[in-house]
């Protein structure tokens, strides 16, 4: 079909049969847009450079620019991974959880450690009361990890750790468990968050200031390709950056963003660019509009590809790949009518895989309210298995590639994720764009849009806005017991009782050389320590010596 | 005129803070003067700034669910530096059964999430209303004893 002649249709359609439908039953809105803001047009007609240009813009599945997944036969070959965010209280009790969740079919491991965790804290710091085991497990030294994958192997699960600013410490934790389970460092398989930049820009678990904080990424970078060809030395999120407001076009911009600071640094360190670009991995919110949701991944995969070849000179393909690890998302979630959050799970699910996701979080009803309980777990769970077996949606390749509407979206999205990447690398890259504040005013300013649109009803959120009712929430609702840091704090007492006090002594000392010298690989030190049973607050505290500690202004 | 000054405080380790910065703008945009303390403020430093910045009122906002031991501590340490008239109150991921607890403890009013922008700005200006009211009956009562 030429495009004149469905030109001429179109505007046949419009004058005979349009005008006279909207005249007698106009729309509902004078314009439509994508929960972004993006516009959205009445009707999508074929487009011609997509035919002309496909293998450019589209290609073949697991071929450049990958726009249509990373893998020749998508879900055809295998599922996406279904991994369930879980962790809090004890190692033991988090240890409980994961062989439920294994036993119910999860197919990898994620785990949430508790704030002092996150933030390099042993549980008797006074820093860490009323915070240990609250939003993930706390972890003190290797006795700790070794009691939380007590009973699974690591050779046989893949195991994701949201860990950012003492991130190298938990991987050498993990791999000292490994080595006591009689396994090699290249058989572990997992992910390591260790994407700092964001936790300045929107989730706030920074320790360090940026330019250590990059250097220990650098090491993880450097170490793994050696060492642990199957690990993820990194997973660049977006996820918490469009959680606290962004677009989807900011979270992707800045989430690119973020990757090329991490490459730049790692090029600069001498690193080449296949050695490493392999194992970056990156993680995606998934919000409720749909076809927004399933091109903003299309787009990501294309910008990825094209970026890394051109402007990095990657030569291997699965340098140029982005393969990404989906959550559905928590700031949709309502604590009004709690059950509502299912449908939502369900539907964001569903984008994530027509998107092409590698794997998938779905969250639970209940996470708006507090930690979600074994029942809505498992809830969540079967939604991904009803969503694998059920629906056919993972019977093709990328089963939405040539939807009019969904290619628009895809280029729309790619264009302007590309603009923004255009000004952020005008101002120097992600670290200057971050602490001019620049990063932080386009978030907030977003955010404050979605509330008012909200507050004027002009954005419907089902239960909160419009149809409403009276009732509070009645749940079964997920509490972690109050003794938790007492009894994190015995065990602690136990280990320092038990271990050789010199042994950590010297593994300290050598650590705090290594940290001063700017050459120096810190994850050696830092695997001897932590086999000595050092814990987390004694080698952060080192490191807080010699780095020293970031502090961000504070503006509204 | 400044309707009022208003500290919001994030207590704790938490690093969430699209709340907090929402109701801080939201705030100050309707005519209060505001304060925000940035993320992982302990409870001395909050109150320290509170007394500091001489407000009428504390928001405290905790996603984490340590909010019952970090409320507590606000309360007690203003309690401690004789500065029980700064209100306090607060938001974030709180179940129903911890609210009771919170008013208790001398919280005015907690927002869970899906509060309207109306209903925390109406709250917090009865809020300081009352506490002007109590201020001048004391002055009042001080007047009176004077005399």
């Amino acid at each position: 079909m030429t495009a004149s002649r469905l030109q001429f249709g179109e505007e046949e359609w419009s004058k005979e049969t349009l005008a006279g439908a909207v005249a007698q039953h106009p729309e509902r809105a004078r314009a439509f847009t994508t929960t972004s803001g993006l516009p959205v047009d009445r009707l999508y007609l074929p487009d011609d450079d997509l035919v002309e240009h496909y293998e450019e813009k589209l290609g073949f599945p697991g071929r450049f620019p990958f726009t249509r997944g990373v893998h020749p036969t998508m879900f055809r070959g295998r599922l996406w991974t279904m991994r369930e965010y879980a962790g809090y209280s004890t190692a033991e009790e988090s240890n409980q959880r994961y062989r439920y969740l294994l036993a119910e079919g999860s197919t990898g491991l994620s785990v949430a450690f508790d704030l002092p965790t996150q933030l390099g804290l042993d549980s008797d710091d006074p820093r860490s009361l009323g915070e240990v085991g609250k939003v993930g497990v706390a972890i003190n030294t290797l006795a700790d990890m070794e009691a939380l994958f007590e009973g699974i192997p690591l050779d046989r699960v893949s195991t994701s750790m949201t860990i950012n600013a003492p991130a190298v410490v938990l991987l050498a934790m993990y791999m000292a468990v490994g080595e006591k389970q009689g396994v090699e460092p290249s058989a572990l398989r997992g992910t390591i968050q260790n994407d700092i930049l964001k936790e300045y820009i929107a989730r706030g678990t920074y320790i360090f200031p940026p330019r250590p904080s990059l250097r220990l990424i650098e090491n993880t970078f450097e170490y793994c390709s050696r060492q642990m060809p199957h690990w993820n030395t990194i997973s660049i999120s977006g996820y918490h950056i469009r959680e606290a407001g962004a677009t989807a076009v900011q979270e992707l911009a800045f989430t690119i963003a973020d990757a090329v600071c991490y490459i730049e640094t790692a090029l600069r360190a001498g690193l080449l660019i296949d050695e490493f670009a392999p194992r970056l991995a990156f993680f995606f919110a998934v919000h409720s509009d749909f076809f927004e949701e399933i091109a903003k991944f299309r787009a990501a995969r294309r910008l990825y590809a094209r970026l890394m070849k051109e402007r990095f000179g990657a030569r291997s393909p699965e340098s140029m790949m982005l393969r990404f690890h989906t959550q559905t998302s928590g700031v949709t979630l309502t604590a009004q009518q709690p059950e509502n959050n299912v449908v939502r799970v369900a539907l964001q699910a569903m984008a994530a895989v027509l998107g092409g996701t590698q794997s998938l979080h779905t969250n639970s009803k209940d996470e708006a309210l507090c930690l979600p309980t074994e029942e809505s777990v498992r809830l969540a769970l079967r939604t991904q298995e009803i969503l694998a077996n059920e629906t056919g949606v993972a019977s093709t390749v990328d089963p939405l590639g040539g939807s009019f509407f969904v290619e628009h979206l895809t280029d729309t999205i790619e264009a302007e994720a590309l603009a923004l990447l255009g000004r952020i690398d005008a101002m120097g890259g992600m670290v200057p764009a971050i602490e001019t504040g620049f990063v932080r005013r386009l978030i907030d300013e977003s955010a404050d849009r979605w509330s008012e649109q909200v507050e004027r009803n002009e954005r419907i959120v089902v239960g909160v806005n419009a149809h409403a009712d009276d009732q509070p929430p009645r749940m079964q609702l997920f509490g972690v017991a109050d003794d938790v840091r007492r009894r994190e704090i015995d065990r602690l007492g136990l280990v320092k009782a038990r271990r050789d006090s010199r042994t950590v002594e010297r593994s300290l000392v050598s650590l705090r050389r290594s940290a001063e010298d700017d050459a120096a690989n810190l994850l050696p030190p830092i695997l001897e320590a932590v086999r000595a049973y050092a814990t987390i607050g004694e080698i952060c505290k080192i490191l807080r010596d010699v780095f020293g500690e970031y502090r961000e202004a504070v503006d509204l | 005129m400044s309707k009022g000054r208003i500290l919001i405080g994030k207590p704790g380790l938490d690093g969430h803070d699209r709340g907090a910065r929402y109701v801080a703008r939201l705030l100050r945009n309707t005519g209060y003067d505001v304060i925000y303390t940035g993320i992982r403020r302990s409870p001395e430093e909050i109150v320290e700034a509170a007394i500091r910045e001489n407000v009428d009122a504390i928001g405290l906002s905790v996603l984490s669910g340590a909010h019952r031991v970090l409320f507590r501590r606000v309360i007690d340490e203003l309690t401690e530096r004789s500065a029980g008239n700064i209100l306090v109150f607060g938001g974030g991921t709180i179940p129903e059964e911890d609210i009771s607890y919170l008013k208790e403890i001398g919280v005015r009013a907690i927002f869970t999430p899906g509060t309207s922008a109306q209903a925390i700005l109406s709250t917090v200006e009865e809020l300081l209303r009352s506490k002007h009211r109590d201020t001048l009956a004391k002055e009042d009562r001080k007047e009176v004893m004077i005399r």
